[in-house]
C-alpha cells in the first residue's frame, strides 16, 4: 500500500527585500497511515514552511510552492483546485497551531468554531453539529462540555484552548493531523497532559500525526520516525533509536550533545553547537551546515551532500562522511 | 574591568523574608474600585550566598518572574524585606535605590524587545555608563563597550551594528554584555537562554558560568527549564502559586525531591532518549494551576495532588526545614 503522505522534493521560496529565501530546499519523506513522524529543528530550519506547504498556506507573495509533489492519499495536492484544498484542510487533515488563543477565532464560542466545521464540511444540521461538538470536548478531556461550548476562546486556559484545537482537528475524522509546536507555549506539566492525549487519540482512531518541534525530549516520548532539518533540508532521518542513539549527522549529533540531560550526570560543560545559524538567503553550493561542522572536509564546500542511506533500513544522512563519523563518535564516548 | 575574584567573602548577599506583592483588580473607568487582588507572591523566604547561583523555577503565574522584579525594585512589595548586604531594598528611597542598582543588574528573556533597536550595540553597552556616570570620558566608554563585547564572546566591531542585523544568540551576549557594564556584584537572570535555539542556549549557558567565575558574580536564575537550571544551579527553590514549596541543593531537588509538586514536575519533562522514554510509566499531573485571584484554601497545591488529605485543604503549610539545608511546604513529607 502506498503511504498516506508522501513528499517529494518539495522547494519553497519567499522572496524578501534582502533577496530570495530557500526556507525549503527539496525535501522528501513519506507518512504512513497511522504513524507520528516527527520533524525536528531550529528556527529558520523550514519545518513550519515544509508542514504549511503540505496544507498550501502559504502567503503568496511573498512566499511561493517553487516546485515538487505532495502526494495524499493518492492525490497531489499541489494541482488541487482551491475549492477541493478547502474541503480538505479540516476534513481529511486536521491542524494544530502553536499558539491556540491567535489560532481561535476571538469573537466565536467555542461551540460555534467546532460546529460550524461540522456544518461547512459535513453539510451537518445544528443539532446534529451540537451534539458531536459535546461529544468531541467529551473526547479531549473537557468537563462540563455544555458550559465550555457556550464559552469564548479568552475565558479558557492556554491548556484548555489547545484541547479545542484538538477538538476542532478530530471533527471530520481526519486521517492526518498536522501540529505546528502544539505545546510550545504551554507549562511543562499541562505539555505533558496535552502530549499524552494528542498520542491516546490518535493510535486510538488511527490519525496519522506529524508534529513539528524543537523540543527533542518531546520527539523522543512521541515519534516513531524523526526528521531532522538545517537550513531547509532534511539532513537526517530514521527511525527514533536510530536518530538517538546511532546518529550519523553531525548536526544531530551536535544537537543531542547541547542539551543537558536530567537523566544523567550533571555535565562540568555544556556542549554547545558553535557558531551561528545559517543566513538562508546566501546558501552556497555546498553544506549549510559546514561552518558550523567538526567534521567538515573539503568536498563539503562543493556541493551538499544528498540524503543517502546508512545504518539501518530507512536510515538515511546528508553527510559526506556519515559512515566514518559513527567510529569517530565510538570513540569519543 | 575588575580584577578576577578568587576568593569570595562567605555569607549571605541576599536574604528575602517574608515577601508579599499583590496586585490590586480594580475596575470602573472614573472611579476605580478595588475588586480583588492577584497575589502574586504571598510569603517568600530565600537566601541567595555570595558567589552562588540560585534557581527560581516554577510554571507561568508562580511569581518567579515577579520575585525577580521586586529585588530588581521594578516593583515595590506589598510587604516584606529585601535585604541586599545589610540594606533593605524593599523600603529604599529613589535616590539610594539608584545606587544599588549599579550593583544588582538583570538579564532578559526576550532578547528581541530587550534592545533598543535604534541604537548601535555599542550605544546599548554604554548607556548604564553614561545614566550611572561610571565613565564620564567618551572615548574610555567605547572602549569598555568593545572589551565587553568581547568579554562576551564578540567581536569588537558588533559595537557599529544594530540589534537586528544580529541573530538571537548574538543579540543575547549584547544583553549580558550591558549587564555587566557597570561591574555588577549581582544578576537576575529571567529565562536568559528560553527564547533562543536549542543549539545556541548551550553556548549562553556556558558564558553565564564563565562570567561567574571571572567576575565573582551571583546569579538569580530564573527559568522553567529544569534541565537548564539544573546544569547552572547550586541551589533551587520551586514555586507554585506564590510560594515557594520546595528549596534545596541542586542535586537532592533532582535525584530524590520530596515535595509532590516538584516530583510532579520533574516527572512531566521528557528526556531526549526513546529506549529511557519506553520504559518510562508516565501519569501527568492533573489539572491546571489555579487561578492567583483566587487560590486553593489551604494547601494551594491540594486540588492536584496525588497525596493530599482531607487537612490539606483547610490548613496552609508552613516551609520547614526537614534536614539541613532542606526546606519542604508538604505536611504529608516525613523523613525518618
Amino acid at each position: 500500500m502506498p503511504p498516506l503522505l508522501s513528499i517529494r522534493n518539495l522547494h519553497t521560496e519567499f522572496r524578501t527585500g534582502r533577496g530570495v529565501v530557500r526556507a525549503v530546499g527539496g525535501i522528501s519523506y513519506t507518512v504512513e497511515a497511522g504513524e507520528t513522524v516527527a520533524i525536528v529543528g531550529e528556527s529558520g530550519s523550514g519545518k513550519s514552511v515544509g508542514a504549511m506547504s503540505i496544507l498550501r498556506l502559504i502567503p503568496d507573495p511573498p512566499g511561493r510552492i517553487v516546485s515538487g509533489e505532495i502526494i495524499f492519499d493518492g492525490r497531489d495536492l499541489l494541482k488541487l483546485p482551491d475549492e477541493a484544498m478547502r474541503k480538505l484542510r479540516g476534513g481529511e487533515i486536521g491542524m494544530i497551531f502553536q499558539e491556540p488563543m491567535t489560532s481561535l477565532n476571538p469573537v466565536l464560542t467555542v461551540g460555534r468554531q467546532i460546529t460550524e466545521t461540522l456544518e461547512q464540511h459535513r453539510g451537518a444540521t445544528p443539532a446534529v453539529a451540537r451534539q458531536r461538538a459535546r461529544d468531541l470536548l467529551g473526547m479531549v478531556g473537557i468537563a462540563d462540555p455544555d458550559r465550555r461550548l457556550k464559552q469564548y476562546p479568552h475565558q479558557l486556559s492556554g491548556g484548555m484552548r489547545q484541547r479545542i484545537m484538538i477538538a476542532i482537528a478530530l471533527t471530520c475524522d481526519p486521517k492526518l493531523i498536522i501540529a505546528d509546536e502544539p505545546t510550545t507555549a504551554l507549562d511543562v506539566t499541562i505539555q505533558a497532559q496535552i502530549l499524552e492525549l494528542m498520542k491516546d487519540l490518535t493510535q486510538r482512531l488511527n490519525i496519522a500525526l506529524v508534529i513539528i518541534t524543537h523540543n527533542l525530549g518531546v520527539v523522543a516520548r512521541y515519534a516513531n520516525r524523526v526528521n531532522v532539518m538545517y537550513a531547509g533540508r532534511i539532513v537526517e532521518s530514521g527511525s527514533a533509536a536510530a536518530i538517538y542513539h546511532d546518529p550519523r549527522h553531525p548536526y544531530t549529533i551536535a544537537l543531542l550533545r547541547s542539551v543537558p540531560r536530567l537523566d544523567r550526570p550533571r555535565q562540568d560543560r555544556l556542549d554547545p553547537v558553535e557558531g551561528q545559524p545559517p543566513d538562508l538567503t546566501r546558501l552556497d553550493a555546498g553544506c549549510a551546515f559546514r561552518p558550523r561542522c567538526r567534521f567538515a572536509i573539503a568536498a563539503c564546500a562543493e556541493s551538499s551532500p544528498a540524503l543517502t542511506a546508512i545504518g539501518e533500513p530507512g536510515h538515511a544522512a546528508a553527510c559526506f562522511r556519515a559512515a566514518d563519523i559513527a567510529s569517530e563518535i565510538g570513540k569519543a564516548a | 574591568m575588575s580584577s578576577p575574584v578568587t576568593q569570595l567573602p562567605a555569607g549571605p548577599l541576599l536574604k528575602v523574608k517574608g515577601l508579599h506583592m499583590h496586585f490590586p483588580i480594580s475596575e470602573g473607568m472614573l472611579f476605580r474600585r478595588s475588586i480583588g487582588q492577584v497575589k502574586a507572591i504571598d510569603g517568600v523566604d530565600f537566601t541567595v550566598q555570595r558567589g552562588e547561583t540560585l534557581g527560581l523555577v516554577g510554571e507561568s503565574g508562580c511569581g518567579k518572574t515577579t520575585t525577580g522584579r521586586c529585588i530588581l525594585r521594578l516593583e515595590k512589595p506589598t510587604a516584606g524585606e529585601i535585604i541586599y548586604d545589610g540594606v533593605d531594598l524593599a523600603g529604599l528611597a529613589p535616590k539610594d535605590l539608584r545606587a544599588m542598582r549599579r550593583r544588582i543588574q538583570v538579564i532578559f528573556q526576550d532578547p528581541y524587545s530587550s534592545l533598543n533597536p535604534r541604537m548601535k550595540v555599542g550605544a546599548i553597552i554604554e548607556e548604564p555608563m553614561k545614566v550611572h556616570g561610571t565613565e564620564p570620558d567618551p572615548t574610555r566608554r567605547r572602549e569598555r563597550a568593545r572589551e565587553l563585547l568581547s568579554v562576551c564572546g564578540l567581536a569588537a566591531d558588533f559595537a557599529d551594528r544594530y540589534p537586528h542585523e544580529m541573530s538571537g544568540g548574538q543579540r543575547q551576549r549584547v544583553g549580558i554584555a550591558r549587564a555587566l557594564a557597570l561591574n555588577p556584584e549581582f544578576i537576575v537572570c529571567d529565562e536568559p537562554v528560553s527564547a533562543l535555539d536549542v543549539s545556541i542556549q548551550a553556548q549562553v549557558v556556558n558564558l553565564l558560568e564563565d562570567l561567574r567565575e571571572k567576575f565573582g558574580l551571583t546569579y538569580l536564575f530564573i527559568a522553567h527549564d529544569l534541565s537548564v537550571v539544573r546544569h547552572l544551579c547550586q541551589r533551587v527553590a520551586v514555586m507554585y502559586l506564590g510560594r515557594i514549596v520546595e528549596m534545596t541543593d541542586s542535586d537532592t531537588l533532582f535525584d530524590a525531591p520530596l515535595h509532590p509538586y516538584t516530583q510532579a514536575l520533574l516527572a512531566a519533562v521528557p528526556v531526549p532518549d526513546p529506549f529511557v522514554e519506553q520504559g518510562r510509566v508516565f501519569r501527568p499531573v492533573q489539572g491546571e494551576v489555579p487561578s492567583p485571584i483566587n487560590p486553593p484554601s489551604g494547601c494551594v497545591f491540594h486540588p492536584r495532588c496525588p497525596i493530599a488529605v482531607e487537612s490539606c485543604k483547610h490548613t496552609r503549610p508552613e516551609p520547614r526545614e526537614v534536614r539541613p539545608g532542606h526546606i519542604v511546604a508538604c505536611s504529608q513529607v516525613n523523613l525518618q
